[in-house]
């Protein structure tokens, strides 16, 4: 039963990582109508930031994270400019082909500037566990760490997008992007602004990662990225209490998977939860249908 | 307006199932609708529809935008599943058919937003439309066995003879998506043909074409009524169009009949105009 | 010249082609022409190079011909190396037969009907999606399958064969061991066999793009309402493309796992599913000339430029995002034309993005 506890504490805090790089893919998703396969690269290139600006030049974890963020909230926009932005009009294969691309330029760069060896990441928290139940039950502050800011970050988008102008501007552009251009809302900077808070996200994301799983490289951000691709498809695309919905779940079962049925198959797992979702409720728990016009 | 019945028009019996009551034969109609109405999320877009159409008779479906007469098309064609009512097509319940299976019991369309293989040539789209008529598989496709080649050469000369009806032969081997505007619409009409249908459904044919192009457009609409003995349904704004070649018209509003009858009864129906013909004028 | 004449000239040129690189292939091996002669190390390419021809070629029929972006075809490709390999060390071991061609073909047949159930198992769920949806699924698939393929064992024991998962330790003689993959196969892949695969690939797909079954998976891919509405069977026909290709991709599995004595799953990562999705970008989606030449080239050329094989994957996808925006983009593809145009004084420009 303590066991079982201490794997739902592990499950809850990997789920709340994929739930915010969950939010960033479903936002991209709802507005720009695209799967940014990139997303998972970016959490990556946020790590290697965070932990350069911590080993390297010996800043405070604070400022490391924030560094992370301003970083590839930059490379997120960039991406956008450069790869995605031309293709706006394009099949949704040439877009998935260039994201994909994306990806593994991403990857490549990662790998020629700090090198195929993993990196042991440090912990940004640094503070004690948390020890419950005489000690049989100990949680770790990362764990603590990690599902405080998810939590904190849906309240801070789910306001942001309900309050706000540019939050609503978000929204109206992924229900139409015509009829909002003729509002006078500027299309491009809205997407672009997707895309920023998707990437800051990410760097985030990456950081939190990889304080509870401490092994930095290249294709570090490949596998959760995909993951929570599935997260946000299991929550329902473009919503985002589902993507926090859709991460958790998908982090629980992962962990309950590996831990109770193999631990060969625990991606044979997350996989099969997907596949599950699109079949049976192809828009997830929390995401609306969409007709298709003829 | 009044040459609408002429020329190379021969008069066809129409059965008394269909929209003009007083004309008689003992054929059964080609369609048959009761109480059909969809719903999405709550918002009945169409709703009571009732409507019979005989075997070969040319049909009118009219109504302001937004009455629901494409949705009607997609419920006939079993592109949309109703939530309510039966379509009956050419005597047989469609109830859970798809789409493709509705086309094999004789029903055909053309698009309001025209939908060709735009990557095929013209030839191969009208191909395409012949497909349930040649009966080939796979294997023998790929083995390139007597019975491949004799049935392609069929079908070249089918789809060609197809495209005569339109005198775009010279145009098979073109990219159907390079085609001009008006011919991608004739296209349409050609392959929908092509697949043998007993009740051919036309979606704005004559949008996007000048008033010359029109009038061929409704030549060629009777012409095929009568070369093929089919019936046609189109949904029109062109009233000149829709008053000349229909025999039966059928008027809808907010996804429900609020008029049937012919082109003189329609004209002198108050509810229509008020509806309708009274918002034409202005614009 | 018609352009049903032109496809037909289109087709016998890429016959042509594979034929010549053959007797070429050929004689440089056989070493009769003086100073005409083969590397040792292109030499070892050869068979695999046939193999990747054919994962290209297939996978150019689901992502061109049929317009459905497949990330999980190294899956395909994966099971039938290990249904190959097995087959080929059971036949070996509990019958001893050693003649090796018919041991390579029967191979390669129960390898591509192994995958062709494994692409109908997958089809029927996938192909109920759309788009990137379908996408994803399919890298799902090719991940579960390398997961599940991690833990089959597989040993030949007398005559029996005997299967176990997640059970290292079966009598007999390993054929397939988990992690380590198919272990102690009999290298009996030839270049010749290899050439016979292309040959037999190409006139499948190309004999299926112009028959009533190709055209009607075009149609779908152009325009699947319309598809529909003049009677497809849009299912059959999606299922039909998606299974050729896993039936192709098994065979060129076999054909490649029987070059080497050992092969690991991790070697069908999603990497390879890449890989092969990168040669067919290169060539042009839908052209089915242009994947042979890419997978031939992007073959050889890291071999010869092992200097540089760090940036191999980073030039790739460089290329990925490159022909996608030149081709797919209004403002880079009529730039593209105009300097096409004063190179060439004016030739024919839009000739890719032909099925995208």
């Amino acid at each position: 039963m303590i066991q079982f506890l201490s794997y739902l504490c592990n499950g809850i805090s990997l789920g709340s990582v994929y739930a915010i790089i969950a939010l960033g893919y479903t936002m991209v998703y709802g507005i720009a109508k695209m799967l940014n396969f990139a997303h998972g690269d970016v959490i990556m290139i946020g790590a290697y930031i965070a932990f350069c600006a911590m080993q390297y030049w010996g800043f405070p974890p604070v400022i490391s994270v924030i560094a992370a963020m301003v970083v590839c909230t930059a490379l997120g926009v960039i991406i956008e400019r450069l790869a995605y932005k031309p293709l706006r009009k394009a099949t949704s294969l040439a877009v998935l082909i260039t994201a994909i691309g994306m990806s593994y330029l991403l990857q490549n760069v990662a790998l020629l500037v700090w090198g195929a060896n993993p990196k042991s990441f440090p912990s940004v928290v640094g503070l004690g566990a948390l020890s419950m139940l005489n000690g049989q039950l100990i949680i770790t502050s990362e764990t603590i760490v990690t599902i405080t800011a998810c939590v904190v970050i849906m309240i801070v988008l789910t306001l942001f997008t309900s309050k706000t102008k540019m939050g609503k501007a978000m929204r109206v552009v992924s229900e139409d992007k015509g009829a909002a251009e003729l509002m006078g809302i500027n299309v491009n900077a809205t997407i672009s602004l997707t895309f920023a808070i998707g990437s800051a996200l990410a760097a985030v994301a990456g950081v939190l990662l990889c304080s509870a799983y401490p092994t930095l490289q290249p294709t570090t951000g490949a596998m959760p990225g995909i993951k929570a691709f599935t997260a946000a498809v299991f929550g329902g695309i473009g919503s985002i209490p589902g993507a926090m919905l859709g991460g958790i779940l998908l982090g629980v079962i992962e962990i309950l998977g590996k831990a109770y049925v193999s631990m060969e198959l625990g991606d044979a797992f997350v996989f099969a939860v997907l596949i599950v979702v699109l079949l049976v409720k192809p828009t997830g728990l929390l995401g609306k249908t969409i007709h298709e016009k003829v | 307006m009044t040459q609408k019945r002429q020329s190379n028009t021969k008069m066809v019996p129409v059965p008394s199932y269909s929209i003009v009551p007083e004309r008689d034969v003992d054929k059964r109609p080609v369609l048959e609708t009761r109480h059909l109405g969809i719903e999405f999320g709550g918002l009945k877009a169409v709703e009571d529809f009732n409507l019979t159409i005989g075997a070969t008779e040319i049909a009118g479906l009219i109504g302001p935008n937004g009455a629901g007469k494409t949705t009607v098309f997609n419920l006939l064609t079993k592109v949309y599943q109703p939530t309510n009512g039966v379509v009956i097509l050419d005597g047989k319940d469609t109830a859970g058919m798809n789409a493709a299976q509705a086309s094999k019991l004789g029903i055909a369309r053309t698009f309001q937003n025209i939908r060709l293989f735009g990557n095929m040539t013209v030839e191969d789209n009208v191909r395409i439309g012949l497909h349930n008529q040649i009966r080939y598989g796979m294997v023998s496709g790929i083995l390139r066995g007597p019975s491949y080649w004799k049935q392609e050469k069929a079908q070249h000369e089918k789809a060609l003879e197809l495209l005569s009806i339109f005198d775009m032969q010279d145009m098979a081997d073109m990219q159907a998506g390079s085609l001009p505007y008006g011919a991608q619409r004739r296209l349409e009409i050609v392959r929908a043909l092509a697949t043998n249908p007993k009740l051919l459904l036309l979606d704005e044919p004559a949008a996007g074409m000048n008033p010359h192009e029109t009038e061929e457009l409704m030549e060629n609409i009777t012409k095929i009524r009568d070369q093929f003995q089919i019936a046609i349904m189109l949904i029109e704004h062109d009233m000149n169009l829709v008053m000349g070649i229909c025999e039966g018209i059928c008027v809808l509003n907010y996804g429900r009949i609020i008029a049937k009858g012919t082109a003189s009864e329609i004209q002198s129906n108050p509810t229509v105009i008020e509806a309708y013909l009274g918002k034409r004028k202005e614009g | 010249m018609t352009r049903k004449q032109k496809m037909l000239m289109s087709n016998l040129i890429t016959y042509g082609m594979v034929t010549i690189a053959f007797i070429v292939c050929q004689l440089a091996l056989s070493g009769s022409i003086d100073g005409f002669k083969m590397s040792r190390s292109l030499k070892g390419q050869l068979v695999p190079i046939c193999a990747w021809i054919v994962m290209a070629v297939s996978l150019n029929l689901v992502v061109g011909v049929s317009g459905e972006l497949s990330l999980g075809h190294a899956g395909f490709m994966s099971v039938g190396t290990f249904s190959g390999a097995v087959v080929s060390g059971w036949l070996l071991n509990a019958f001893q037969m050693e003649n090796e061609p018919v041991r390579l073909l029967i191979a390669m047949i129960v390898a591509g009907v192994c995958a062709g159930v494994a692409g109908v198992l997958i089809g029927i769920p996938v192909l109920r999606l759309r788009g990137d949806y379908l996408a994803i699924v399919t890298l799902a698939f090719g991940e579960i399958i390398r997961n599940v393929l991690n833990c089959v064992y597989i040993n030949v024991d007398g005559k029996k064969l005997i299967f176990g998962f997640n059970t290292p330790t079966l009598p007999g003689k390993a054929l397939l061991a988990g992690p380590q993959g198919a272990v102690g196969v009999d290298k009996i892949s030839t270049f010749v066999m290899g050439f016979v695969l292309i040959m037999f690939t190409l006139v499948v797909v190309l004999n299926l793009i112009n028959s009533r079954s190709g055209r009607a998976i075009m149609a779908i891919r152009d325009s699947r309402i319309a598809a529909e509405s003049v009677g497809l069977n849009v299912t059959k026909y999606k299922m039909m493309a998606f299974v050729t290709s896993a039936v192709l991709a098994g065979m060129a599995g076999a054909l490649y796992g029987l070059n080497y004595s050992t092969v690991a799953a991790s070697k069908f990562k999603f990497d390879t599913s890449i890989l092969v999705l990168v040669f067919v970008v290169l060539g042009g989606i839908g052209n089915i000339r242009g994947s042979i030449i890419a997978a031939t080239l992007l073959t050889i050329l890291p071999e010869m430029l092992r200097a540089f094989s760090n940036y191999r994957m980073l030039v790739y996808a460089v290329v990925l995002i490159v022909v996608m925006l030149t081709t797919n983009s209004p403002f880079l593809a009529g730039k593209l034309a105009t300097v096409k145009g004063i190179l060439k004084g004016r030739k024919n420009t839009g000739k890719e993005g032909d099925a995208v």
